[in-house]
């Protein structure tokens, strides 16, 4: 078994292991402690030894008997009696176990992604508890030592633990506000991959691949649920585009621009199967509207063949639900194609009021400007862009627009 | 986000000694607070990275045109005030968590353990972009 198929394999259990140990040994933090070392366990030994025959129960085991030890370390007699305590409360059938699959994998993204976390200290835990990742690859991910992942991670398992919450599914009253914190958390974590894709950036693809994943073991344990279904056709519809969106130095390049052949077919159409479930089923919410802006653009041959007049309602009512003054700028430049750039323009008129000073009021006013024609405006506006992005590609990108537009021949 | 606190050799605003001239207690009380300070930050799970840097006495300036030789200059340097002496590099979550450390920097003991309030320069680092959706 080789490296890769032992790591495949050690991700797909993560969750189990960790939810079977936490349902017999009770605390949180302890059990993910635990299974992370077997985890580590797991990969040192298997591709050397060869795979267990029933590998989870091998994990299981083995992060028993490292919470079992530490359980001894610790201050003894105290920690035994709670451990006798919980054993009792949380396993009074010793079959129940391995029982836990999608539900487990469910609770885990639940309590990882607890309201009383910010997303920031909600990431790297989901990417260990339930992705099975380790420190070392999250913090790799997210460019800051190990140490610091570390400690970030121990942070957030010390709020879950203190937040004293039983090891199961919210209860029903709170559990559409707790599944709405989830899929934020599931979506900003596809975004921080998504953002870069290329050169020293590889590791951070990984993590829009493991928010696919994750979002995937939310559906299959939630498939009637619509905006799990929306937010999971959204990361797909968008991530098709990711090897036509970077160009080879690494430099962005606009939904306009992509050579569209690069796009990936398989994905577009399960994520379109996805979405058109998902409206069918129903009600409507933000991720669900924001996959079928994707799909739209996802359906058209050529940049020009976009069906800019579909898309321009979906804004309207993603900006009516959410109130969102970046939706407005999108639904500006959307607007623009259909009743041309000064409808746009019209649009964005006072939204400094409600966005400040915003590096993409001033981008997209630059691309409107250029498209009505006052290039000494449009000149300007990216300039302006250039000077308030804090995204280093973004920040070339405008430049080289303000410098493009700065050296063509006067018309 | 991640932020840049970057701290010069020039004036601090408590308008105190250079630390040459402090006693050892007190220098001793800055260094360790500068320590504190990281350790907190590293606790925190928001310090990537802090670094002192040796003084403007050693600084050297490189200038080239590609071609021939650079111009290799050594110090010291009349406006040796405008040069780096330190940065902390931190990941934190919003702007005003990376004023408040700045903040908590800029009060660093000096003489008898009154803040020499140094100007700390918070500057963002360029990210990568948000995607299209």
């Amino acid at each position: 078994m080789s490296n890769a198929d032992t790591e495949h394999l050690l991700r797909e259990l993560a969750p189990q292991v960790l939810g079977a140990v936490v349902r017999r040994y009770g605390n949180f933090a302890d059990a993910e402690d635990a299974t992370q070392e077997a985890l580590l366990a797991a990969a040192n030994t298997w591709p050397v030894d060869g795979q267990p025959d029933n590998p989870l129960a091998w994990l299981i085991r083995i992060a028993g008997r490292r919470i079992v030890d530490q359980f001894r370390r610790d201050d003894a007699r105290r920690r035994r009696e709670d451990l006798a305590a919980s054993w009792s409360i949380a396993s009074p059938d010793p079959n129940v176990d391995t029982a836990g699959g999608n539900d487990d994998t469910l609770i885990l993204v639940f309590m990882c992604c607890h309201p009383s976390l910010t997303p920031a200290a909600a990431i790297p835990l989901t990417l260990r508890a339930v992705g099975g990742l380790t420190t070392r690859e999250i913090a790799n991910a997210f460019l800051v030592p190990e140490a610091t992942m570390a400690q970030r991670i121990s942070r957030a398992k010390a709020k879950i633990s203190a937040s004293a919450e039983p090891f199961a599914l919210p209860a029903p009253a709170e559990r559409a506000e707790r599944l709405r914190s989830v899929l934020h958390v599931l979506y900003l974590l596809f975004n921080e991959g998504y953002a870069s894709s290329s050169g020293t950036d590889l590791a951070r693809a990984d993590v829009s691949d493991e928010a696919i994943r994750l979002t995937r073991a939310v559906h299959a344990a939630l498939p009637d649920d619509a905006e799990v279904t929306g937010l999971l056709a959204l990361m797909l519809l968008t991530d098709a585009r990711r090897a036509a969106r970077t160009g080879a130095d690494g430099e962005l390049i606009p939904l306009a621009e992509q050579d569209r052949a690069r796009w990936d077919r398989t994905l577009i159409a399960e994520g379109v199967a996805l979405i058109t479930e998902a409206l069918r089923r129903g009600p409507m919410g933000e991720y669900q509207i924001q996959a079928a802006i994707a799909a739209v653009h996802d359906q058209a041959a050529r940049y020009d063949d976009t069906n800019w007049s579909e898309i321009v309602p979906l804004y309207v009512l993603l900006e009516t639900m959410t109130g969102n003054p970046m939706v407005t700028l999108n639904r500006a430049v959307a607007t623009a194609m259909t009743d041309g750039p000064g409808a746009g323009l019209a649009l964005l008129d006072g939204l400094e009021e409600r966005l400040g000073d915003h590096h993409r009021l001033h981008s997209v006013r630059a691309h409107l400007l250029e498209q009505a024609g006052d290039n000494d405006a449009a000149i300007v506006e990216f300039r302006a862009a250039a000077a308030r992005t804090t995204n280093l590609r973004e920040q070339h990108y405008l430049t080289t627009q303000a410098a493009r537009l700065a050296t063509a021949p006067a018309t | 986000m991640r932020f840049m606190l970057l701290q010069n050799y020039g004036e601090v605003e408590s308008h105190c000694a250079p630390m040459p001239e402090w006693s050892p207690a007190d220098i001793q009380a800055h260094i360790e607070f500068q320590q504190v300070l990281n350790q907190e930050l590293a606790e925190l799970g928001e310090l990537v990275d802090a670094q002192g840097l040796a003084g403007p006495e050693v600084a050297k300036f490189v200038v080239s045109d590609g071609k021939g030789a650079p111009v290799i200059t050594d110090g010291p340097y009349p406006e040796s005030k405008e040069l780096l002496a330190g940065y902390r590099l931190i990941d934190v979550e919003t702007l005003d968590r990376a004023l408040a450390i700045a903040a908590q920097a800029s009060a660093a003991p000096g003489p008898n353990g009154v803040p020499i309030q140094q100007p700390i320069e918070v500057r963002q680092v360029l990210s990568a972009p948000d995607p299209e959706m």
